[in-house]
């Protein structure tokens, strides 16, 4: 073998043993136990300190006020949602405590008016709501629904409102297609409004000989249509959105 | 911890919807426990038979931590495979979870890096679609200057790292400072990792960051620290609306089985194929 | 961390559409931008130098020794910006130890230890060894230690270990092709591999980083060879330059076509990512991309040398378009890994925006810093071409025997 390679193959040995040397003092000792990577990573990620406590935790100390919070439409929303974190509360109660949000700003998060929330959550313009004041004067947080008599639609479906106000049914009340909505209102979530089920309905202002439901008025703005023939295989809300009739698709 | 007496655990759930509440039956968003080792209650009480044991050096040490190692040793990773469903209808774009996850996992508080955010998707009746995420909506959002005549639709869109069980970051790390834990979370070591940031350039999702201070890459991990104590993660835990479903992606009869079982389920970007674990349902299709 | 986030303060204001919030951040900046240009240099100049040796490609020798010791210059300072650029520099040893072989870039370290060791420092022993053996007995105490070290302890010079010498520079010149292909190939593969990014991902990407590293290296050898000739004064060898420049036209012309073909090939089926990426090259890449790249960076080249060839004008026309038109290309192959590593990162992975790139003056990632990563590879090769003298094959031995 010529003297080069010889003393080349030396030196790819050294260099072989100095990486299986520093491979054996270098590598950490978990890695590779689950996978290509430090099995100790798990646990040191896992023992990272809590900040929130979890809804359960307030409850154990606080059972009145989540007792009533249960009862009432801010079930679902969790102490901390609105008090920050609670750990370190829950740990030490009298040494460290939570935020108490006061004003108008953090209610304003979920229910300041945006197009984009779902129908049905909600919403108020702040505004026009509750002058300067802040929420909680008139709404407790744990119990935030107000007693009233009957209560709007447009208390809850804002955005439907805004909607319709723009709109040549801005005249309608909500009642006049949908029905009173009091059962609606006792279980939002499962029992739905009213709502038309025929071109009948719409043929009382739109036809053209309509007279109208009792309750209309500006009838006769409404603009006539041959009913027999306009769109006669649909019904009329698969193409006119109620809420803004005029509105361009 | 409390100078009450010890009351029966409140059955929080099962709550009937008759009762006036604004929960669908079967889905009661607060009772998401994941299912093992009994409660709190039962684990500080079997501290309290350890402390002659452990003695006042016990006490000493926060009961956190006790609690955590005490999880630690019961806690099988090989038993839990954890997905998120997030039920678009339900969001209200208020930014709670994108405050939460900040305030639990020390993420810096500038609007560069998150690991959680919500966007919003403004579809105009011209064809127009406008998306925007102000600070990750960490505030909320402020009015669209869309006018209502002109909204063909509109929507949030909460976002998150989809901890893939085929994860491209995975599959880029030049070192294995990036992994899916047996678990089905895909974590960063932070001791590990070297900072190239190719995991970032990987993920399709922009779920990643550089962390500015420690100089590694980072992002959700599903509150790990949280979950692997039964806890849930903070995103979940403060959304006013239950819109995250946060559980077991496996097993059935729990909360994410069956929100995958009724609705039509999507995924973000499907053609790339890293079957990501965060399931939307009825996701509009102009949602990237 | 202040500059940092001065300027991701200042690049949120220029968003256009919409962004994930995280992708503010530009991850990949000049350093990385740098690291597949100045490897590509490394590549080209290797392959260069295997034409003569393996192609026997006579006219060139005058700059084989100078390609090899370029290339090694530049493969020595490969691996800072890449340093410079991580999080952890002081843990890039993991990439030796625990590499995950599912990982493109974890390649890197044995890829380049391959080229550097195997391929780039063996293939310049065998071919210098003779005259290491002849420097190390030279009166000068440091020459001596120098170039014994350098003997690595072989200091035959008989026929039969020069013919050894000879056979394996060939063979490891001709092992050393596919391993130039595969320094740089990787690099593109780095890229072409990521899903994610669809202005990235592409089968053509390692083919055109590869072959665009071929036109930088061709075009570096050249220019290096200009101007040491100059500095020398020493006459230039005009059929050696002549066909640097041939290969150079032809290098160019293989490498567009690629690009174009990619370009072609994305614009017909025009799939998703087209919208965003089409107002990216319009706007964030104007200058970058269509200005330098292609129109000053491309088509003068190919329109300038393609005229030489078909005019054939005097020697010293040929020397300038060759100076002015080598210095182009080398900028326009630099601008072409930047409008691919910025551009994959200046739209949005939601498809629906773009962002920009601030680059700071100082710091890591700084034009400073950038400039002088550029500049050191020269430095190292003055250094070089003192230990490692290239001319002295080319020329008569008594020129050799003053040198001492």
């Amino acid at each position: 073998m010529p003297s080069q390679v010889k003393r080349l193959l030396l030196l790819f040995a050294v260099a072989v043993v100095a990486l299986i040397l520093l491979r054996h003092f270098l590598v950490p000792k978990s890695f590779g136990r689950y996978g290509h990577y430090r099995a100790d990573a798990v646990g040191a990620i896992a023992a990272s300190e809590l900040r929130y406590s979890g809804h359960l935790v307030c409850a154990e100390c606080h059972d009145d006020i989540a007792g009533m919070k249960k009862a009432s439409r801010h079930a679902p929303v969790s102490c901390e949602t609105c008090h920050g974190p609670g750990y370190s509360h829950s740990q030490d109660p009298t040494e460290n405590k939570v935020s108490v949000p006061s004003g108008r700003e953090r209610c304003g998060y979920c229910h300041k008016y945006d197009a984009s929330r779902p129908t049905g959550f909600p919403q108020i313009d702040p505004a026009a709501h509750g002058a300067d004041e802040p929420c909680a004067s008139c709404h407790n947080p744990h119990q935030p629904e107000l007693k009233v008599e009957t209560p709007s639609c447009e208390a809850c479906h804002t955005e439907i409102a805004r909607t319709l106000s723009q709109g040549h049914h801005r005249g309608l009340n909500c009642a006049t297609c949908h029905g009173s909505g009091t059962t609606h209102q006792a279980d939002p979530k499962n029992i739905k409004p009213g709502m038309p089920s025929s071109r009948d309905f719409c043929a009382q202002c739109h036809a053209e000989n309509a007279a109208g439901p009792k309750s209309a008025s500006g009838i006769e703005k409404a603009p006539r249509v041959d009913m027999a023939v306009h769109g006669q295989d649909y019904l009329c809300w698969q193409c006119h959105f109620p809420h803004l009739p005029e509105a361009r698709r | 911890m409390t100078e009450k007496p010890i009351k029966p655990r409140l059955a929080i759930s099962g709550r009937t919807p008759e009762k006036g509440s604004s929960l669908t039956p079967g889905h009661d968003p607060l009772s998401e426990r994941l299912d093992f080792a009994g409660t709190r209650r039962d684990f500080l009480k079997s501290l309290l038979k350890l402390a002659p044991v452990v003695g006042l050096s016990a006490l000493g040490v926060g009961l956190g931590q006790i609690v955590a190692a005490n999880q630690e040793k019961q806690y099988d990773p090989t038993k839990h495979w954890y997905g998120m469903g997030i039920d678009v209808h339900r969001c209200i774009g208020c930014g709670r979870c994108v405050e939460a996850c900040k305030e639990e996992n020390n993420v810096p508080r500038y609007p560069y890096f998150f690991r959680t955010w919500v966007e919003r998707y403004v579809e105009t009746q011209d064809g127009e679609v406008r998306v925007d995420s102000p600070n990750g909506s960490i505030n909320a959002f402020p009015p669209s200057g869309v006018p209502e005549q002109r909204i063909l639709k509109t929507f949030y869109v909460p976002k998150i790292c989809n901890h893939c069980a085929e994860p491209p970051c995975v599959q880029v790390c030049p070192v294995g400072a990036t992994f899916l834990s047996r678990d089905g979370v895909v974590l960063v070591d932070e001791s590990y990792c070297i900072g190239c940031r190719y995991c970032i350039q990987a993920c399709p999702y922009g779920a990643r960051y550089l962390h500015p201070k420690k100089r590694v890459a980072d992002k959700c991990t599903f509150c790990y620290h949280r979950i692997t104590k039964g806890l849930r993660p903070a995103c979940v835990e403060v959304c006013p609306t239950s819109a995250r479903i946060f559980g077991e992606a496996r097993r059935a009869n729990t909360p994410l089985w069956e929100f995958v079982r009724t609705h039509d389920i999507q995924v973000l970007k499907p053609h790339l194929r890293t079957s990501p674990k965060v399931y939307y349902c009825d996701l509009d299709s102009e949602v990237r | 961390m202040e500059e940092l986030l001065r300027q991701l303060a200042e690049a949120l204001k220029h968003v256009t559409g919409f962004i994930y919030p995280n992708e503010i951040e530009l991850h990949w900046g000049i350093l990385i931008v740098l690291y597949p240009f100045i490897t590509g240099l490394v590549a080209g100049a290797f392959i260069l130098a295997s034409l003569e040796r393996v192609f026997n490609v006579k006219e060139i020798q005058p700059t084989y020794r100078l390609s090899l010791l370029t290339a090694l210059a530049f493969l020595l300072v490969a691996p800072l910006p890449l340093l410079a650029h991580l999080g952890h520099p002081e843990r890039a040893f993991e990439i030796f130890l625990t590499p995950h072989l599912e990982s493109a870039m974890a390649m890197f370290g044995f890829v380049y230890a391959w080229y550097l060791m195997v391929v780039l420092l063996l293939e310049i022993w065998f071919d210098y060894r003779r005259d290491i053996v002849l420097w190390s007995e030279s009166p000068r105490a440091w020459r001596r230690i120098l170039y014994s070290v350098l003997t690595l302890g072989v200091r035959s010079t008989s026929d039969k270990a020069l013919a050894f010498d000879q056979k394996a520079g060939k063979f490891i010149t001709i092992v050393g092709i596919p391993s130039a292909f595969l320094l740089h190939g990787y690099v593109g593969f780095i890229f072409g591999s990521v899903k994610a990014n669809p202005w990235w991902s592409s089968v053509l990407m390692p083919v055109v980083f590869l072959f665009s590293a071929i036109v930088s290296g061709i075009a570096l050898v050249l220019l290096i060879y200009m101007v040491s000739s100059w500095l020398r004064k020493t006459p230039i060898y005009m059929p050696c330059l002549d066909r640097l420049g041939q290969f150079l036209f032809y290098a160019i012309i293989l490498d567009v076509s690629l690009e174009l073909l990619d370009f072609v090939h994305r614009l017909y089926e025009a799939e998703e990512s087209i919208d965003i990426l089409g107002q990216m090259i319009q706007s964030r890449l104007f200058v970058s991309l269509v200005v330098v790249q292609v129109m000053i960076g491309t088509v003068l080249p190919l329109v300038s040398l393609a005229m030489l060839r078909a005019l054939k004008p005097r020697e010293v026309v040929r020397k300038a378009v060759y100076f002015v038109m080598g210095s182009i290309v080398l900028v326009s192959i630099f601008f072409m890994r930047w409008n691919v590593v910025l551009g994959g990162q200046l739209f949005s992975k939601s498809l629906r925006g773009l962002t920009v790139y601030k680059i700071g003056i100082a710091g890591r990632e700084g034009v400073i810093a950038a400039a002088g990563l550029t500049i050191l590879p020269f430095l190292i090769l003055l250094v070089l071409v003192r230990i490692l003298p290239p001319w002295i094959k080319t020329e008569p031995t008594e020129e050799a025997q003053k040198k001492d």
